[in-house]
């Protein structure tokens, strides 16, 4: 349930707002016009969720909301208060790497790494989604995300593997 | 970005209530909204959040229509089983649009109200008649191979940017809206303007009236729809020409069709007179050529997008050929 269910005229100021991020309630003071991506990156200090275009068309802010993959520079913080928001910090289980980010490593499935937080993100969702039966479905289910170095290859291998070792 | 307020209600009435303030705009999905505001092309000074409204249902009712709620997410409504069962070529055109992630984000009612993809609308410098009335129309001189052949005027060539638009247009979808006026229902093909001399005007929503839902009337000929998308890349990108087709045959003969464009016009291209040619004819390659000739004869092409006609013929085509030859099988 939203926290602010009849919140009216908040803002154009900081507003006190909750953000549940990883698990953990966030208390911040943020303007209802700032992105959850800056939220995270310039408030809270979570960098691992990348800017790349800050225009919804690159996939290297990809992070989950209420368990879905979706694109944090086109969420507002404010508007995502009350709901889940899961971010690569959150992956691995302490120092025990999640399956996905060991595959990524195994198949050197980038170059610059900069795409890679969202890669891994949108890849491990394409998984649980059960749409990605066929390379090819693997490859269009990962088309929001681009890779400039075009590292597609060895991404399509490390999520296949992940998908054979599940299966 | 330019300062914000926002409010975030629970109910339709206090959505319409707080849109009441002429600065507000409504945000659903984001997908388009914060991306326009970010570039400065939409000037809202307060957003209505909407995104708590119970407006996500997707429902089948026994007649064999659809009633999808406005803030159900592409994801969901393409994978609908009521969906892809009743109006196939609906699914398929969501499936089609955009990335995984902005499908799970982007609501139904976001998506009619997507504006379009023009790069002189969004550069926020270029004369542009949708983005500052009476300043021209850079693309008609421009970089127009995006842009569109049918129904244009001298004023914009914009193409609409939306896949699903083009099947629910060719199923004769009904927007349901409530604003300070009250509920009223607008069929979808009235639903989209002509740019004629206001394209700044895309649609006939009074300031704070909300869409609530879209309602699919029961069709037979939709169970065959398909939906065929032809772009410069793989996935991920817009039509350079799409269709939504059904056809239903019987004896060879075409007894029902329905055929709307996308990627080539200014709005969601109902092919009524491609319809009129398919209706009654033979089933053939021939015929749909006749139909898709008759479609594109008043299409008006500009330096960089006259393929586009012969493209769109073409693919008018294939589509029908789908349609048949998955109705016979």
């Amino acid at each position: 349930m939203p926290v602010h269910a009849h919140d009216a005229n908040r803002g154009p100021g900081p507003e006190p707002i909750v953000l549940r991020i990883n698990g953990q309630a966030r208390h911040v003071a943020l303007e209802p016009r700032v992105s959850l991506l800056d939220a995270l990156r310039e408030h809270l200090g979570l960098t691992g969720t990348k800017k790349g275009c800050d225009q919804g068309t690159c996939g290297a802010c990809t992070v989950w909301i209420d368990g879905r993959r979706v694109l944090a520079c086109l969420s507002l913080a404010i508007a995502v208060e009350g709901r889940e928001v899961e971010t690569i910090e959150g992956l691995a289980d302490g120092e025990r790497l999640h399956p996905m980010q060991r595959s990524f490593v195994e198949h050197d499935a980038f170059q610059c790494g900069y795409c890679t937080a969202g890669q891994i993100m949108s890849a491990v969702k394409l998984l649980e989604e059960g749409n990605a039966t066929t390379d090819a479905d693997i490859a269009e289910a990962m088309s929001g995300n681009l890779c400039r170095c075009a590292a597609y290859p060895n991404i399509r291998a490390a999520i296949r593997a992940v998908r054979e070792a599940g299966a | 970005m330019r300062p914000l307020r926002y409010t975030r209600v629970a109910t339709v009435e206090e959505a319409v209530a707080a849109a009441a303030d002429p600065a507000s705009a409504y945000l659903a999905g984001g997908t388009t909204e914060v991306d326009l505001i970010r570039a400065g092309i939409a000037r809202p000074d307060h957003l209505v959040d909407v995104n708590d409204l119970p407006l996500a249902a997707i429902e089948e009712p026994a007649d064999g229509g659809l009633r999808i709620g406005a803030l159900a997410r592409m994801t969901d409504v393409a994978r609908a089983a009521g969906v892809v069962a009743r109006f196939p070529a609906v699914s398929q055109a969501l499936l089609l649009g955009a990335s995984e992630q902005l499908r799970n984000m982007a609501s139904l009612g976001g998506n009619l109200r997507q504006r379009t993809r023009c790069a002189y609308l969004r550069d926020g410098i270029s004369p542009c008649n949708k983005r500052e009335p009476g300043t021209g129309c850079a693309a008609l001189d421009g970089l127009n191979r995006g842009h569109a052949v049918l129904g244009t005027s001298e004023h914009c060539i914009a193409t609409h940017p939306s896949d699903v638009a083009v099947a629910l247009v060719a199923f004769d979808a009904v927007v349901h809206t409530v604003g300070p006026a009250g509920p009223r229902a607008i069929a979808a093909d009235d639903f989209f303007l002509l740019p004629g001399a206001t394209p700044e005007r895309e649609h006939p929503l009074a300031h704070g009236e909300l869409i609530v839902a879209l309602a699919l009337p029961p069709s037979a000929v939709a169970r065959r729809s398909v939906y065929l998308k032809v772009r410069d890349r793989q996935s991920y990108e817009f039509a350079l020409a799409s269709v939504a087709a059904a056809v239903q045959v019987d004896g060879g003969v075409v007894t029902d069709a329905r055929l709307a464009l996308g990627g080539v016009g200014t709005k969601p291209w109902r092919a009524r007179a491609a319809e009129a040619v398919l209706t009654g004819g033979a089933a053939d390659e021939a015929t749909f050529r006749r139909a898709a000739v008759a479609e594109l004869e008043r299409a008006v092409a500009r330096e960089h997008n006259a393929f586009k006609v012969e493209l769109a013929r073409r693919a008018i085509v294939r589509a029908l050929v789908r349609s048949r030859d998955g109705a016979a099988a």
